[in-house]
């Protein structure tokens, strides 16, 4: 038993010369060949359509199976990415993707299992599933689209909605502070976790890379543009506009300071948390086996 | 060989036809009065080459047995009344999606937390129509601990070839009781094996299911990449379509229609004494045991009692009551609950005879003597001894 422990206790500090994977940008044609069609429902201006071309990259960049990749995808505008990636997908219910993508890993441990979902599906409805799935270190990438609002149903506030932010469910502005993706994520035990703007195209190719590479839980949350109602409502209307303001709010990881942030609203990009840990399927297998192995005497 | 029979508690029954029917996953959360059949997962699943997980809650353990299913594997899990409720999301989007797994729920006294170590028949009517929208529903109600076992494997069969999460309805009583049982020889028992789609990957999307033949959907990560969704899609491509009405009332009558097409191959309903019964008892589940009992008492007295006992509950044996109503003068319907299946028996027996229903929601085995009084009032002028 304490073996066990040992096995999966046993955390490696990132070896200090760890390196994202650097993606080479693909064409046009090359990124289409993996959709089942150019055409969504996202409104103008909204940046999903970045952030799934921005996932196709990895995808292609990692030669990746096309046939051995499986997309899950919760409810909610980024949702609709499951029906427009030409993979195996599943677009469930509204804040499960993680439940479902957890049986489906276990039950095929040689799929790469990705994991779309929104910030209200995968911090609100779903918040447990993502804790939990964070705990076990399963290896899964979720891709959280976050446009700081629940863009589907019309514009209500979400747990990444700032504070004071306008929406039509917190017209008087929103007296609740908002979820920090990324911290949450690694306090209950993702062991990658990176953001990623639709501004920076490549560094969310390559961060949104080093998740599926990562053997264990990664985390990218892939910050998103909402012109239509979280931008209309607290920033700007205007797309262009939109993401100048992202870009401003944006540091990269090694320029960040705690209180500047505080002062200015700014947030960190790029990796910013990346451990080893006994990854759950193949802990999993491991006892499985020895279970096994027992009963045959 | 000698044939052994073995002490096996319904709940363990449950876990060991599982196996034996090819489930290879499990995920559950602990819930009384159902979590023996998580734990002898827990310890058998491992050693066929099986996965067990504990998920964090209800909802999570559905999701993960419908993500486990789609990505090829038998999969199921148990819980009872409050992670029913939870589960009922999912087993929409099971139905939705057309996704066979199989649901366990050993019945327990409620509403909420209510009685949890107590049987009831309370959530009949919530495996009929506890996920939102029209949809269908297979249920069993084993009545004994080799049931637990004979119809977990017959709930296996019927999820893979219809594509359709079914229920299977234990309760307290039944899950944690101990009987002798001979398990049957592996083999013995049909198992029905998922199958491949017989067409090119390219194909697929052109080949539509239809009521006398259900296509298998390949499993994810395969090269068809199917599109699994429950939005409201076309039947044939997969891929969703909200905005055609025509579409809409397609898949939802498919949905519906693909189990009730079906309904004499999938009914099950056991008579006892039933060829010259002028007063019947439909009874179903641990009540069933009771109502057997009092059949055997009053046929040793001469008096025309029988039994009516619906193994599969949905879809709802009608036929089998219509008949019956042709026959009897009386039908009484003892269960652990308020009248929930008697409605139903009412509607199909249609005026043609009586209905008396009895129910008890105190937690408690409804009795033979309980039954026996029901009985004796339908026949007035009988001197009963006293036996």
């Amino acid at each position: 038993m304490t073996a066990l422990v040992d096995e999966q206790r046993l955390e490696e500090p990132p070896s200090g010369d760890y390196q994202l994977p650097k993606i080479k940008p693909h064409t046009t044609s090359e990124i289409k060949a993996h959709l089942r069609s150019a055409k969504t429902l996202w409104c103008p201006g909204c940046s999903n359509g970045t952030i799934t071309r921005a996932l196709v990259d990895a995808i292609l960049g990692l030669a990746l199976d096309p046939e051995k990749v499986v997309i899950v995808a919760g409810i909610g505008c980024s949702g609709r990415v499951s029906a427009y990636l030409d993979y195996s997908t599943v677009h469930t219910a509204h804040g499960r993707a993680l439940a479902v993508a957890t049986g489906v890993k276990a039950a095929d441990p040689s799929l790469h299992v990705i994991v779309a979902m929104g910030d209200g599906d995968s911090s609100a409805i779903g918040g447990n599933h993502l804790i939990h799935a964070a705990r076990r270190n399963i290896d899964l990438t979720a891709v959280v689209f976050n446009n700081s609002i629940y863009g589907m149903t019309g514009g209500q506030m979400s747990p990444t909605t700032h504070l004071g932010d306008k929406s039509t469910t917190s017209v008087y502005g929103n007296v609740e502070p908002a979820f920090d993706l990324c911290e949450l994520a690694h306090a209950a035990g993702a062991t990658y976790v990176a953001r990623g703007t639709s501004w920076a195209y490549q560094q969310l190719v390559n961060v949104i890379a080093g998740g599926l590479a990562h053997k264990g839980f990664s985390m990218v949350e892939a910050m998103s543009i909402c012109p239509v109602y979280y931008g209309r409502f607290n920033l700007t209307a205007d797309p262009a506009e939109f993401l100048r303001i992202q870009k401003e709010h944006a540091v990269p990881a090694s320029k960040f300071d705690e209180g500047e942030s505080r002062v200015h609203d700014h947030y960190p990009v790029g990796l910013l948390h990346h451990t080893e840990r006994a990854e759950f399927v193949a802990s999993l297998a491991k006892v499985n086996e020895r279970a096994r192995e027992a009963s045959r005497g | 060989m000698a044939v052994t029979a073995v002490l096996l508690q319904g709940n363990e029954a449950v876990a060991e036809g599982a196996i034996a029917a090819g489930a290879r996953f499990f995920a559950g959360y602990p819930i009384t009065p159902s979590t023996e059949i998580a734990e002898v997962l827990s310890r058998r699943l491992p050693q066929v080459g099986g996965t067990f997980i504990q998920m964090e809650d209800e909802i999570a353990s559905i999701a993960a047995v419908c993500g486990a299913s789609l990505a090829g594997k038998k999969a199921l899990t148990a819980t009872s009344g409050p992670g029913f409720s939870l589960m009922q999301e999912m087993i929409g989007f099971a139905a939705m999606a057309q996704i066979p797994c199989v649901i366990v729920d050993v019945m327990r006294g409620g509403p909420s937390t209510g009685l949890p170590t107590e049987p009831s028949q309370g959530d009949v009517m919530q495996a009929r129509w506890g996920t939102h929208g029209e949809h269908s529903v297979i249920a069993l109600v084993p009545s004994s601990v080799m049931e637990c076992y004979t119809l977990t494997v017959e709930a296996f069969n019927l999820s893979e070839q219809y594509r359709t999460p079914v229920i299977i309805l234990s309760d307290a009583l039944i899950g944690h009781m101990r009987e002798a049982v001979v398990l049957p020889e592996p083999g013995a028992l049909r198992i029905a094996e998922r199958g491949e789609p017989d067409c090119e990957p390219d194909e697929y999307d052109t080949v539509s299911s239809t009521l006398d033949n259900i296509l298998p959907r390949p499993p994810l990560g395969s090269p068809f990449k199917v599109h699994v969704t429950g939005l409201v899609y076309n039947r044939r491509s997969g891929t969703p379509d909200t905005s055609d009405p025509a579409a809409a009332a397609d898949l939802g009558l498919y949905l519906r229609e693909k189990i009730y097409h079906h309904r004499d191959a999938i009914m099950r309903v056991e008579e006892t004494e039933m060829e010259d019964a002028e007063v019947a008892i439909f009874a179903y589940g641990s009540v069933a045991r009771s109502a057997k009992a009092v059949v055997k008492w009053a046929r040793a007295q001469g008096v025309p009692v029988g039994m009516v006992r619906p193994i599969t509950l949905w879809p709802f044996p009608t036929t089998a009551v219509e008949l019956m109503a042709e026959q009897v003068r009386t039908v009484i319907v003892p269960e652990m609950n308020v009248k929930q299946m008697s409605w139903e028996v009412q509607a199909a027996v249609a005026g043609r005879a009586k209905v008396v229903d009895f129910g008890r929601i105190d937690g408690k085995l409804i009795t033979p003597a309980e039954i026996k009084e029901l009985v004796k009032a339908q026949f007035r002028y009988h001197r009963w001894e006293d036996v």
